[in-house]
């Protein structure tokens, strides 16, 4: 098949960005669309044009690396797909393709379709795990979990902190991404100990890297390809008030402190 | 010659990993921020190990060229991760699990490491439940357990098809909270070039940042290398897209033995290959076999759709040739004869290379619900790449490369010949032998992360005089201009070839020479094949742009030319070892039902590689095994 691309290409942060047109003729509808993307880079490397450059790895589905807006949503036009998921297949002979970055003010462009989530990495630092070293530990069966429960909890803790919710929210909002995580460790017992800490240092966190809040617009639901359910937003929601009603705030600052 | 004192305990094996520790030397906590220790990879390996030592008060700088370190490639670990912990009562110990380890590896591991990874299997388990990694769960609240290829006990923990994702994640989020309490400086997007080796030691390593390509010097007292496995020197492997090999091959280069590169495991069950531009197979998890059953059609010309042969007209190869295994026989032997009846010609699809996976009866007898919710998003994944639905259409799979078993020579310390320099997970070579049983990599990538290395890394650095060795160091200077000279190199070629395309042609060669099944004759070819290919890449590449800002296409060259020497040495090992063993089967040595058949005799030793310089041939070490606590024995998955 045959198909025009039209991709964002930008040099560095500070550079001027522009959509530059390609034509790709002898596109397999049996190609995802990263091997599409790499018989573009081969076509331009060929012609001695350097290649667009995106993040990329696993490539199936899991990694998370591959970002990009393709006509308008993240990740592209299929449900719960990754880009790498995606397959030319899903479009039609003699298509026009927008391919853009993930585009909010937390992610910086770095270049062309790559951004910079580390914003999501600075989150997790601030309360997204269960403070434990290395070592002897008591043996997991004398503490049962309901079996519904490890199982929503392993819904949220799908979540492959890819970005697409950040990229589609009108917003910018990271709620999803964040409620994801909160939920995940909130639900299991281990987690009790800093669940109303983490749910606030985890939103404080959120705050300061530049995301903007939630509107209920439910848009990052939709384009997660991960179908992380909006519903954790809620759960998160709960956790957060409790946290402000009951729990002192800041323990975790003052423990430092000692 | 290298020295290979692989330091064995010696006594009952039962305690030899207890007393080997308590000899061990440690460094005291007010002296551990002292010493520096650079990690390099951030997997299961590397993330278990950066948490851990960061939080033991060393201080860590922790490596990964992607943009976070949850994103590693262990990510994608889809099916399990063993234990010993006989929660099913049916039998296990770990004794059995050590028993299952070495016969699955073929004798070709040490049996001390196998034994203590059996050992320190429940321990990981309880590591990673208080982490809140949240594994399946039955309804009395306690952890499930299914079975994996090549044993008879459910032993295997899981989190649906995504229990590597669910073990990173846990291992990822110990190691934000060491980056957070900053005895972890985390270098993405960050890729280590070469090292440092001063007095013999090593000391430092030189990188690259990827997204300003700046080259940086950093000194430490020790270097763990967690950089994972080879696989992608086939180019087409159910490995993410950028692992390679070469921060394997520059330590290679740099002194570090190379042990049983040959060794490759190929995954039964992968869906097959359709095209030319295809960048990478993606696996369908062995899991799948509990419930799925193999078949070919019988006869040759068949043009029915599967649904409509007849029982008596399909051929269950694996349950009639290995009744009391089946379809759960070890990698190695499903992988042979699944291309064994492909070659007959019974092979299904488009390329005649694939064959059937079966749900029908599974799903008849436990209902479509049961058996979707068990493998659930293998099957979306399944659809959505093939747009078929395994429910009502048998799977098509085939063989694919998976797993590389060889990787740096490392003693029981899990030290290189490099003294300071360790490796650890897929990036070392020490506990599967000639083959991996499904479900060992994570154990053992987590038993040397969260166990292993945090206390023997102490042993080593407790006995290092400190001194004041800066990045201004005249070693330093020289490494880091090679490392500039090596980039220049490659960026004068001004060819016109895309280094994708050798690299695809590279992995022709090396499945054609040195994949399932190898000869003489095949390895030798291969051998030839290879140095012409690489004169074409130094000759005729194309790699744009410069080394001082990001260039995809260097970094990308870079491995290339990594996997063009590595290769080279696969096929060497592959044809020095003139016996079968595991996944590598010389076409010359099988049982007459086409068995693996190994020379305990001659080969029963570990092949270490040594470099000698640019084009001299590295010379072989052997580091002989001894099988006390576990006399050899032939594997045997018939009766
Ligand atoms: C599809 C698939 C499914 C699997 N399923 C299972 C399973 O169910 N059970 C099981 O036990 N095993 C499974 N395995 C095997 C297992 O996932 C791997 O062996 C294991 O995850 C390897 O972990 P690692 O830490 O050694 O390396 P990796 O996870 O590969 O990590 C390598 C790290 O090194 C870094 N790195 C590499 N080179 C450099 C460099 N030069 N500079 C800086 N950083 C570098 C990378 O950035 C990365 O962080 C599976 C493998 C695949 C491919
Ligand atoms: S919530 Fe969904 S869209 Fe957002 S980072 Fe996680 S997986 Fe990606
Ligand atoms: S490349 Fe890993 S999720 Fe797409």
């Amino acid at each position: 098949m045959k198909i025009k691309l039209h991709v964002w290409r930008q040099l560095n942060p500070e550079s001027k960005g522009a959509m530059e047109t390609y034509s790709l003729d002898g596109v397999n509808p049996d190609m995802s669309f990263l091997e599409m993307m790499d018989m573009l880079n081969e076509q331009l490397i060929e012609e001695g044009k350097e290649g667009v450059a995106f993040d990329h790895d696993c490539r199936e589905g899991v990694c998370g690396a591959c970002s990009m807006v393709i006509n308008g949503e993240a990740h592209g036009p299929k449900r719960e797909t990754t880009t790498c998921q995606l397959y030319m297949r899903h479009f039609s002979d003699g298509a026009e393709i927008y391919v853009e970055p993930f585009r909010s003010g937390a992610f910086p462009i770095i270049r062309d379709l790559m951004v910079d989530r580390s914003a999501f990495d600075r989150i997790i630092q601030s309360g997204g795990f269960i403070s434990n070293h290395s070592g002897p530990k008591p043996e997991p069966n004398s503490i049962p979990i309901d079996p519904g429960v490890a199982e929503t909890a392993l819904d949220a803790a799908s979540c492959i902190g890819c970005g697409a919710c950040v990229a589609a929210c009108p917003n910018g909002s990271a709620m999803l991404f964040t409620a994801a995580k909160v939920s995940h460790l909130g639900m299991l017992p281990q987690g009790q100990t800093e669940r109303y800490d983490r749910v606030q240092d985890m939103t404080t966190q959120m705050e300061e890297e530049g995301f903007g809040s939630c509107r209920n617009y439910a848009e990052c639901e939709a384009q997660c390809p991960k179908g992380i359910s909006i519903a954790f937003i809620g759960r998160m929601n709960s956790d957060f008030l409790k946290a402000s009603l009951v729990e002192p705030v800041d323990r975790r600052g003052k423990m430092k402190a000692q | 010659m290298l020295t290979l004192d692989a330091k064995l305990p010696q006594g009952p094996i039962e305690d030899a990993w207890t007393n080997h520790k308590d000899q061990l030397r440690l460094v005291g906590p007010k002296n551990r921020s002292k010493y520096k220790v650079l990690v390099i990879g951030s997997g299961l390996s590397g993330a278990s190990a950066a948490a851990s030592i960061g939080a033991m008060g060393y201080q860590v700088e922790c490596f990964c060229f992607q943009d976070s370190p949850r994103r590693a490639h262990s990510i994608a670990a889809q099916g399990g991760i063993n234990a010993s912990k006989n929660y099913r009562n049916d039998g296990d110990s770990t004794w059995r699990l050590f028993v299952d380890t070495q016969k699955g590896g073929d004798f070709r591991a040490r049996e001390e490491n196998v034994y203590r990874l059996a050992e320190l299997s429940t321990a990981i388990i309880d590591q990673a439940v208080s982490q809140g990694v949240p594994f399946a769960r039955e309804y009395g609240g306690k952890l499930a357990n299914r079975s994996f290829g090549g044993v008879l006990v459910e032993r295997t923990f899981y989190c649906r098809g995504e229990t590597g994702q669910q073990l990173l994640l846990g291992a990822y989020q110990a190691l934000e909270e060491q980056i957070a309490a900053k005895t972890v400086n985390m270098q993405t997007r960050t890729e280590v070039l070469d090292y440092v080796i001063i007095d013999g030691k090593v000391r430092g390593v030189i990188s690259r940042d990827l997204v300003t390509g700046e080259i940086k010097r950093h000194v430490a007292d020790a270097v763990v290398l967690a950089t994972g496995g080879y696989g992608n020197v086939y180019y087409l492997s159910t490995n993410a897209k950028n692992c390679n090999v070469s921060a394997l091959m520059r330590a290679y280069r740099r002194g570090a033995g190379f042990a049983n590169p040959c060794f490759t495991q190929i995954h039964p069950t992968s869906i097959p290959a359709s095209g030319d531009y295809q960048s990478k197979l993606t696996l369908m998890s062995e899991s799948l076999r509990n419930d799925g059953r193999i078949w070919v059609p019988r006869n040759k010309d068949e043009k029915r759709k599967p649904s409509d042969i007849p029982e008596a007209d399909r051929y269950y190869y694996l349950e009639e040739r290995y009744p009391r295994y089946g379809n759960l026989v070890p990698r190695d032997v499903a992988a042979r004869n699944a291309k064994d009846v492909c070659d007959q010609g019974l092979g299904v699809g488009p390329t005649g290379y694939g064959v059937y996976l079966d749900f029908a009866a599974a799903i008849e007898q436990k209902g479509v619900d049961a058996v979707k919710s068990k493998y659930a998003n293998l099957f979306e994944m399944y659809e959505r790449i093939t747009d078929d639905d395994p429910t009502k259409t048998p799977m098509r799979i085939f063989p694919a490369v998976h797993y590389t078993m060889g990787g740096l020579w490392v003693d029981y310390n899990l030290m290189t010949t490099i003294p300071g320099m360790f490796a650890v997970g897929e990036a070392n070579f020490a506990d599967h032998g000639a083959n991996r049983l499904g479900a060992s990599s994570l154990m053992q990538c987590l038993a040397d992360g969260y166990f292993i290395i945090p206390v023997t890394i102490g042993n080593y650095l407790s006995g290092l005089e400190k001194d004041n060795l800066t990045t201004d160091d005249e070693h330093f200077a020289k490494v880091e201009a090679e490392v500039r000279d090596h980039a220049n190199k490659m960026l004068s070629i001004k060819g016109k070839r895309s280094t994708n395309s050798i690299h695809r042609e590279l992995g022709k060669i090396m499945w054609e020479h040195c994949g399932i099944q190898r000869t003489e004759a095949s390895l030798k070819e291969g051998l030839k094949k290879i140095p012409e290919l690489r004169e074409e890449f130094w000759n005729n590449a194309s790699i744009l742009g410069v080394n001082e800002s990001m260039n995809q296409s260097m970094e990308h060259a870079g491995r290339v030319a990594d996997f063009l020497d590595f290769g080279e040495l696969m096929c060497r090992d592959a044809l020095l070892r003139d016996e079968s063993c595991g996944c590598h089967l010389r076409e010359e040595h099988q049982t007459p039902e086409g068995e693996a058949k190994r020379n305990d005799e001659d080969f029963a030793y570990t092949a270490v590689f040594e470099y000698k310089g640019e084009g001299e041939e590295p010379e072989l070490n052997k580091e002989p095994l001894n099988f006390e606590a576990l006399p050899l024995m032939t594997r045997n998955y018939k009766s």
